[in-house]
């Protein structure tokens, strides 16, 4: 058959699966389910991104003689001792002649990465970096230095006062800031591409129950009925994403202060992370859906189809994590590794577009993906074509098999 | 498409499910125009042989040839289809279910809810055209999806087992409407376990029993492999005129069946007045279809032909 008689055949299809579908009162649940995630996975994004300003890993380069840093190491164990959590970390460097070269070099370092650096002595301290004069980082250096200068000093001096300069993010706490701009990323292509193809195999089994497969199997390629059936919910997903990204904006906006501009922004810029979301959203759900169809379509009841749901979700979610291992590496062979496999590709290239700027590996991997989304359409497709129509028994595995031949 | 002596054609259809063979070396032709009748029990094969001829399913082996395709999916666009188990989509109001069965056939949606008001309003169903297929009685689902199946005017409509949980009054119009599509040059086959649709409607069957064709023919042809049935009642209950009775004949009461011997009814005649048997009644009939079932694929499966559809071959 022609390729514009299935491309035809598969409008068909997917128009009545997207009215179908849209139009019903239940989409309605199908739109408010996810948002409840996906506004928490903002929220916790905003959050995340005041704590890795506030409560960063990375340390606090103190620039000062051993003289000069053993008595605020010293506070710093104190505090440690009293409060809950661990006190900013902080690394002594040995001061150098030019000191702003020092201190912009120490700031864009990435191996260890340091949030800021605190310079001059304890009496007149200057702070530069990723911080505010309000912040946790702040209030904890502020306990530590007045605690060394009573220790040292009597009686004791007045509180100090710490000079903040604050920076735009740079070095390593950018690169954590990234960091968690990749995993949310890579959580909300998980949330809604798992959601989507079982949505998709939801209605699948409401094909093979209601018995409607069969006219559409006679009337057209089936090749059109599993292509019609996947992107129809894409479409579907599209109009939930548009509905959830406005609404979950809206909602950051409306409650983190700094508003959409607070989030950590991705290396390849706000617009094009987006775009690629998308795109990679679509790849990773016409995979992963496309298998989802597949081995679908092999069940000869809804209660198998149950059944083989749960280890495909668990197959789903640690190809999730493999494409998660990615981040923070993307150039080492894990990295590199889950961005040519193809199911975990979205995934780890989602990651690369929060951490990294260039733009041809996202081009190189949407071509790569594009052909693995081909490959496995036409072998689900396949599969689906043999499968779908069969009826009466249950398929029996091999050992189901054996058993039943043993008696 | 140039027009085809057959419209549908198989040539040696095999298929296996596992270890099972349902249908084993299917070959026949159905002529177009006419109308056409695959008979055999449930089980038989016959909705695998249909869907293998319509490109549902791949054959195992063998090849089909629709309206002239060698691709059943090519000529699906001239081709309705009503499978056995029905399936409509509860929530689609009647008409967007006739006009999304005429869209898959390639007819414009407009069109095709144009054509399915037209239809429903014939078939007396206009009143429910913008309800919910949920709403409506299973007989009128069954009606809507009939209706989908000819709404884009094919050239070959296949029924599989169309009459199936149809009352006795629908049963009488389906008939009607096959033989209204026939006398337009349509061909249509259909596939039935209840042979006296097939003896009233069609000019060539086919019987399948056990995946096997049994006989591909006529029906006249499938009735006069039988001889004549002769039905005897005599005053007298023994007699010489009891030497010229077949030693197959079967008494039933009072009644006496047996096959007209090749010799023909006058020396039967005369042997049964000259033994004095005192003939009350005497009538030669010519063998009905079920007759020729019974003979053609046996006892068993004409008994099976009896029971209600139960699965999809």
């Amino acid at each position: 058959m022609r390729l514009p008689e299935t491309i035809r055949a598969a409008f068909v299809i997917a128009r009545r699966d997207f009215t179908a579908t849209v139009l019903r009162k239940t989409f309605l649940l199908f739109l408010l389910g996810p948002l409840f995630p996906v506004v928490m996975g903002f929220g916790f994004g905003g959050m995340g991104a005041k704590l890795a300003e506030d409560n960063a890993r990375p340390a606090v380069a103190v620039i000062a003689s051993a003289t000069t840093f053993a008595p605020l190491a010293e506070a710093r164990e104190r505090l440690a001792g009293v409060s809950e959590g661990e006190p900013v970390e902080l690394v002594r460097i040995d001061p150098q002649a030019d000191l702003d070269a020092q201190r912009a070099r120490l700031l864009a370092q990435k191996s260890p990465p340091f949030l800021a650096v605190l310079n001059g002595d304890l009496a007149a301290p200057h702070l530069t970096g990723t911080v505010h004069s309000d912040g946790r980082t702040v209030s904890q250096l502020g306990y530590m230095i007045d605690d060394a200068r009573r220790h040292a000093t009597e009686p004791a001096p007045p509180p100090t006062r710490i000079a903040v300069t604050s920076t735009e993010r740079v070095g390593g706490t950018l690169a954590a800031a990234r960091g968690l701009t990749a995993r949310g990323g890579q959580t909300i292509l998980f949330l809604l591409t798992i959601l989507l193809a079982g949505a998709v195999l939801s209605q699948l089994i409401e094909e093979k129950s209601n018995k409607a497969i069969e006219i559409l199997a006679a009337a057209v390629p089936v090749e059109a009925i599993f292509v019609g059936k996947l992107f129809a919910m894409l479409a579907i997903s599209f109009v939930g994403i548009a509905v959830w990204t406005v609404t979950g904006a809206l909602a950051i906006a409306a409650w983190a202060s700094s508003g959409l501009g607070g989030l950590p922004a991705p290396a390849i810029g706000w617009p094009l992370f987006l775009a690629l979301t998308v795109v990679y959203f679509s790849m990773a759900y016409l995979l992963i859906g496309s298998v989802f169809l597949a081995i679908g379509s092999q069940a000869a009841s809804v209660r198998e189809i149950q059944t083989l749901n749960m280890p495909v979700v668990l197959a789903q979610s640690a190809i999730y994590f493999f494409g998660s291992s990615a981040v923070g590496h993307l150039d080492e062979p894990r990295g590199l590794a889950a961005a040519i496999f193809p199911l975990s590709s979205p995934f780890a290239m989602i990651a690369r577009a929060a951490e990294q700027g260039a733009i041809w590996p996202h081009l190189a991997a949407i071509a790569w993906q594009g052909l693995w989304v081909t490959l496995i359409l036409r072998a689900g497709a396949k599969l689906f074509r043999r499968n779908v129509l069969k009826s009466g028994k249950a398929r029996r595995w091999p050992w189901q098999r054996r058993a039943a031949a043993r008696g | 498409m140039s027009d085809t002596e057959f419209a549908l054609e198989a040539h040696h259809l095999v298929k296996d499910f596992g270890d099972k063979r349902a249908v084993d070396g299917v070959s026949l032709s159905v002529p177009a125009g006419s109308i056409y009748g695959i008979l055999g029990p449930n089980g038989a094969g016959k909705t695998t042989t249909l869907r293998m001829m319509l490109g549902i399913i791949d054959p195992s082996s063998g090849s089909a040839t629709l309206l002239g395709h060698a691709r059943p999916i090519e000529a699906a666009r001239q081709v309705g289809y009503l499978p056995e188990e029905r399936g409509l989509y509860p929530s689609m109001h009647a008409v967007d279910a006739i006009a999304f069965m005429g869209a898959l056939r390639g007819l414009p949606l407009r069109e095709g809810r144009r054509r399915g008001r037209e239809l429903l309003d014939g078939h007396g169903l206009g009143a429910w055209a913008d309800k919910p297929i949920r709403n409506l009685s299973k007989g009128m689902a069954q009606t809507v999806q009939l209706l989908g199946t000819l709404v884009h005017k094919p050239r070959l409509i296949v029924l599989d087992e169309p009459f199936s949980g149809l009352d006795a009054i629908n049963q009488g119009k389906l008939e009607a409407l096959i033989r209204r599509e026939a006398a337009a040059g349509t061909t249509v086959v259909f596939s039935t376990h209840v042979i006296a649709h097939a003896e009233r409607l069609c000019e060539r069957v086919a019987i399948i029993a056990e995946g096997k064709v049994a006989f591909e023919g006529e029906v006249d042809e499938a009735r006069d492999r039988l001889r004549p049935i002769v039905r005897l009642k005599t005053r007298e209950g023994d007699g010489p005129w009891r030497a010229a009775l077949p030693a197959a004949a079967r008494l039933d009461g009072d009644e006496w069946t047996f096959e007209l011997p090749a010799s023909g009814p006058e020396p039967l005649l005369r042997a049964l007045l000259d033994g004095g048997a005192g003939i009350e009644t005497l009538a030669i009939e010519r063998p009905g279809l079920h007759d020729a079932f019974v003979a053609i694929a046996g006892e068993a499966a004409a008994q099976a032909m009896d029971e209600p559809a139960s699965e999809a071959a």
